[in-house]
C-alpha cells in the first residue's frame, strides 16, 4: 500500500504538449504510472508518447475516467489550471509549476473550499517534486532509480533534499513508502500535517521523515500533530541553520518574518513535542535507521 | 521586490489615500528647490533607501529654513545608512524626498500583510504609530488589531470599523478610515503587494488622516502582469552580486563567511551550508543554480561566486533530478579552465550521471577535491579553507 498514488490512479497530464513536460511524461510512463491522458488546449487530437491530447480537463476526464493530474502549466496560468482539475472532479492535484503569483494560491484554496471536505480536490504542492510511491507509481520529476520501496514515509518541502535523504536511507537498506513534496511556497495546497494524517492511517508506513525549513508555521503545527494525534515515530529536519533573518532563501517560502519561524526556533518547537530530530542533514539515513530499530525491537 | 517610500506614495495617492506634498531631489539645490515649491514653513528632507528605521539611523532630518535644507541633502545623499536591516554595509543613499512637515495630534500603526496561517491578507493596526512592528509585538502584543480578509468579498466596513474601536479613533473619523482601509486593501490586492505598511498614519491638528510614511513589497511571482511597478525596481538598493545573480537567472545570497557554495535546489543548498557550520566552517553565499542546469550556468555561478573577496574555498555539491551530473563537471572544468581559480574547489556530485560526471572530472587532470556524502563535502570544504589559510 501506498498514500496519494499507486499503480491504480489515472492520472493525467495538463500542460503534457510543453517539452519539460514530454519529457517527464515519458519518466513517469516508463516508471509504469498509469497516464491515461494530457491536457493542452487546442491541442485535442495529438497524442505524446501515445498518450492522447485533450482540449480540458473535463473532455479527459469523461474520455478516460481520470482521477488524478499533474500540472506542468507555466506560473500566470498554473492557478487557473488548477481550478480546471478540481471543477472536472480530479481526486488528486500535483502542481509543479514554481512561481505562482501568491494572490493567485489565495484564490485557488478559496475556490477549493466550494466542495464540502469529503469531495474536495487534494492539492499537491506547487512548486514540489511530486509524489513517488516506489515500485507503485510516480507523479512527479524525482530521479525514481534513488528511491528503495519500502515501510517510511517521507515528506519534505525541497526536491533535491528529499533526494538525499532518499538515497542516504537506500544506502543502509531503508525503503519509502511514499515520498511526498509539499512545495516550497507560502501557500501550500497541502500541509505537513495532512500528510502526517495519512501515513498514520497507511498500514504499509511505520515511520515518518518530515523534512522543513525556515519560514512559515507548518512545521510547528505538524510538531503538535505528532505529538497529540500520532502513534507512528516521526523524525525531522530543518534546514537554514545559517539562514538570515528577512532574506528569501531560494524557495518562496523560504523566508523568517516572525518569531518561530527560524531553524533553531522550529527545532525547539519539533523536540518539545517529542519529535526525534536529525541534527545533520547527512544523518537522516541512520537517523531513521535507529527509530526503525528501536520501534521494531518494541514490538 | 521593495520599492522607496516616495514611489509607494505615489501609488498610494492613485488609490485616492491623502499624503504630504513632496518633490524628489537628488542633489542639494534640488532639494532646496523642491522645498520652494512646496512652500510652508517646515520640511522633512528623507532619505530614500530600501530598509526600515530610517529615522533612528538619521536618514530623516526636519529643516526649519533652505540654509537647512541644503546642508541636510549635502549631508545624506552619498551616505550608506545602516540600520538593523541593512546589515553592517548599509544602504547608499541616492534620491532624497522633501516633504512638508505635519502637524500632528496622533500617530497610527496600519498594514497590510500576507499571513500565511491564515492563507488570506490581513490588516494589522495599532493605536502606538511611529514605533516599528517588532518593538510593538514584543512590548504590547495586545495593542496589535487584526483583520483576516476574505479574498471572495473583499475587505467589509465592520472589518474597518472593528480596528477603528480597538485603537480609539475619534467618532469624527470613521468613515474616512474606513474608505482608507478600502483603498490600500485595493491597492495590495490590484498590484499583488506582499506589504503595504503605513507607519505612521498620522490624524493632523485639523483632524485628517494623512500618510506620514509609506512602505511598500511586491511579489516577485507576479511582476510579469505590472510593468509599471516593475519600473519602480531600484538597482542600486540591491547588493551588487545579488543583483547579478537576478540578471543571470540564479538565486543568491550573500552572507559573511568563507566558503563560496554552488547547489541545485533550495532546500539542499541550505542543508549543505547547515553541514558547513557544523564542521566547523561559515558559508559566504546562498546560491541554487536550479533545474536543468547547463555547462554555461555553471560557469557564471563559479564567476559570481568568486567575485566575493571573502570566498577561501568553493564547494559545489549537486543531487541531480532534473539536472545532469556530465553537464554540471563539464561546467566546472571550463569555470577551471577558463576562470583564474584561485582557491581549492570541492566537487560532490549524485544522481543522474553521476558516474558520467566523475570520469569527466577525473580525465580533466584538474586538481580537484572530490567528496563521496554530504558528511565528507563539508568537512573536505572546511578542511580545504584552513589548508588555504596556512599557505
Amino acid at each position: 500500500m501506498s498514500i496519494i498514488v499507486d499503480q491504480d490512479t489515472k492520472v493525467i497530464v495538463q500542460g503534457i504538449t510543453g517539452r519539460l513536460c514530454s519529457f517527464h511524461t515519458e519518466d513517469m510512463l516508463s516508471y509504469g504510472t498509469n497516464i491515461v491522458g494530457g491536457v493542452t488546449p487546442g491541442r485535442s487530437g495529438e497524442h505524446v508518447h501515445g498518450v492522447p491530447v485533450f482540449d480540458t480537463v473535463r473532455k479527459a476526464v469523461d474520455a478516460t475516467g481520470a482521477n488524478a493530474s499533474i500540472v506542468f502549466v507555466p506560473p500566470p496560468f498554473a492557478a487557473d489550471a488548477i481550478m480546471e482539475a478540481a471543477d472536472a472532479g480530479i481526486a488528486t492535484c500535483v502542481c509543479i509549476t514554481d512561481g505562482i503569483p501568491v494572490q493567485d494560491m489565495m484564490k485557488v484554496k478559496r475556490y477549493m473550499m466550494r466542495y464540502r471536505r469529503d469531495d474536495r480536490m487534494q492539492l499537491i504542492g506547487p512548486n514540489c517534486a511530486g509524489v513517488i510511491s516506489p515500485g507503485r507509481a510516480l507523479l512527479g520529476i524525482m530521479p525514481s532509480h534513488i528511491f528503495m520501496e519500502g515501510r517510511v514515509g517521507v515528506i519534505g518541502r525541497s526536491g533535491t533534499l528529499g533526494y538525499e535523504a532518499a538515497s542516504q536511507m537506500k544506502e543502509l537498506g531503508i525503503g519509502i513508502s511514499t515520498s511526498v513534496g509539499i512545495g516550497g511556497d507560502p501557500i501550500n495546497g497541502s500541509s505537513f500535517r495532512d500528510h502526517l494524517a495519512s501515513f498514520e492511517a497507511d498500514p504499509s508506513t511505520d515511520l515518518v521523515v518530515l523534512i522543513g525549513e525556515i519560514g512559515g508555521p507548518q512545521e510547528a503545527e505538524a510538531a503538535e500533530y505528532a505529538r497529540d494525534e500520532m502513534s507512528k515515530p516521526v523524525i525531522a529536519y530543518i534546514a537554514g541553520l545559517t539562514a538570515p533573518p528577512g532574506r528569501t532563501m531560494g524557495h518562496a517560502g523560504a523566508i523568517v518574518t516572525t518569531r518561530g519561524e527560524s531553524a533553531a526556533e522550529k527545532v525547539e518547537i519539533l523536540r518539545d513535542c517529542g519529535v526525534t530530530v536529525v541534527e545533520r542533514p547527512s544523518e537522516f539515513g541512520v537517523t531513521a535507521k535507529l527509530s526503525l530499530e528501536r520501534l521494531y525491537a518494541s514490538t | 521586490m521593495d520599492i522607496h517610500e516616495y514611489q509607494a506614495k505615489t501609488i498610494l495617492r492613485e488609490y485616492g489615500i491623502a499624503t504630504p506634498p513632496g518633490g524628489l531631489a537628488y542633489s542639494p539645490d534640488q532639494a532646496v528647490y523642491q522645498s520652494q515649491e512646496i512652500g510652508g514653513e517646515r520640511w522633512v528632507v528623507k532619505a530614500q533607501v530600501h530598509t526600515g528605521g530610517r529615522g533612528k539611523a538619521g536618514g530623516i532630518i526636519v529643516c526649519d529654513d533652505d540654509e537647512q535644507v541644503y546642508e541636510a541633502a549635502e549631508e545624506l545623499l552619498g551616505k550608506r545608512l545602516v540600520t538593523p536591516q541593512t546589515g553592517a554595509r548599509g544602504k547608499g543613499v541616492y534620491r532624497l524626498y522633501i516633504e512638508e512637515a505635519s502637524s500632528i495630534a496622533s500617530e497610527i500603526y496600519l498594514a497590510f500583510v500576507l499571513d500565511r496561517s491564515s492563507e488570506r491578507i490581513v490588516c494589522v493596526a495599532s493605536a502606538e504609530g511611529g514605533t516599528e512592528i517588532e518593538e510593538i509585538a514584543e512590548h504590547s502584543p495586545e495593542a496589535l488589531h487584526r483583520e483576516a480578509i476574505e479574498p471572495a468579498v473583499g475587505l467589509q466596513g465592520f472589518q474597518a470599523r472593528n480596528l477603528a474601536f480597538s485603537i480609539g479613533l475619534d467618532h469624527s473619523l470613521i468613515q474616512p478610515w474606513s474608505t482608507l482601509l478600502a483603498q490600500c486593501y485595493r491597492a495590495f490586492r490590484d498590484l499583488d503587494a506582499t506589504l503595504l505598511e503605513i507607519n505612521p498614519l498620522v490624524v493632523t491638528e485639523d483632524n485628517h488622516l494623512l500618510a506620514l510614511d509609506a512602505k511598500m513589497s511586491f511579489d516577485d511571482n507576479a511582476t510579469f502582469r505590472h510593468p509599471t511597478v516593475s519600473e519602480f525596481r531600484d538597482k542600486s538598493q540591491e547588493d551588487p552580486r545579488e543583483r547579478a545573480a537576478i540578471d543571470r537567472g540564479l538565486s543568491y545570497v550573500g552572507l559573511e563567511g568563507t566558503i563560496g557554495c554552488i547547489i541545485n535546489g533550495a532546500g539542499l543548498a541550505m542543508a549543505t551550508m547547515d553541514m558547513i557550520k557544523h564542521a566547523g566552517g561559515e558559508p559566504a553565499n546562498f546560491l541554487d543554480i536550479g533545474g536543468g542546469a547547463s555547462p554555461e550556468r555553471v560557469t557564471k555561478a563559479f564567476n559570481l561566486v568568486l567575485s566575493d573577496d571573502n570566498v577561501e574555498a568553493v564547494l559545489v555539491n549537486i543531487f541531480a533530478g532534473i539536472n545532469r551530473c556530465d553537464w554540471v563537471a563539464e561546467g566546472v572544468v571550463q569555470a577551471m579552465n577558463t576562470l583564474d581559480v584561485k582557491v581549492p574547489v570541492v566537487v560532490r556530485l549524485s544522481g543522474t550521471n553521476a558516474e558520467e560526471g566523475k570520469r569527466i572530472l577525473d580525465e580533466s587532470g584538474i586538481g580537484l577535491v572530490t567528496a563521496r556524502t554530504l558528511a565528507e563535502a563539508g568537512a573536505k570544504a572546511v578542511e580545504a579553507t584552513r589548508q588555504g589559510a596556512k599557505l
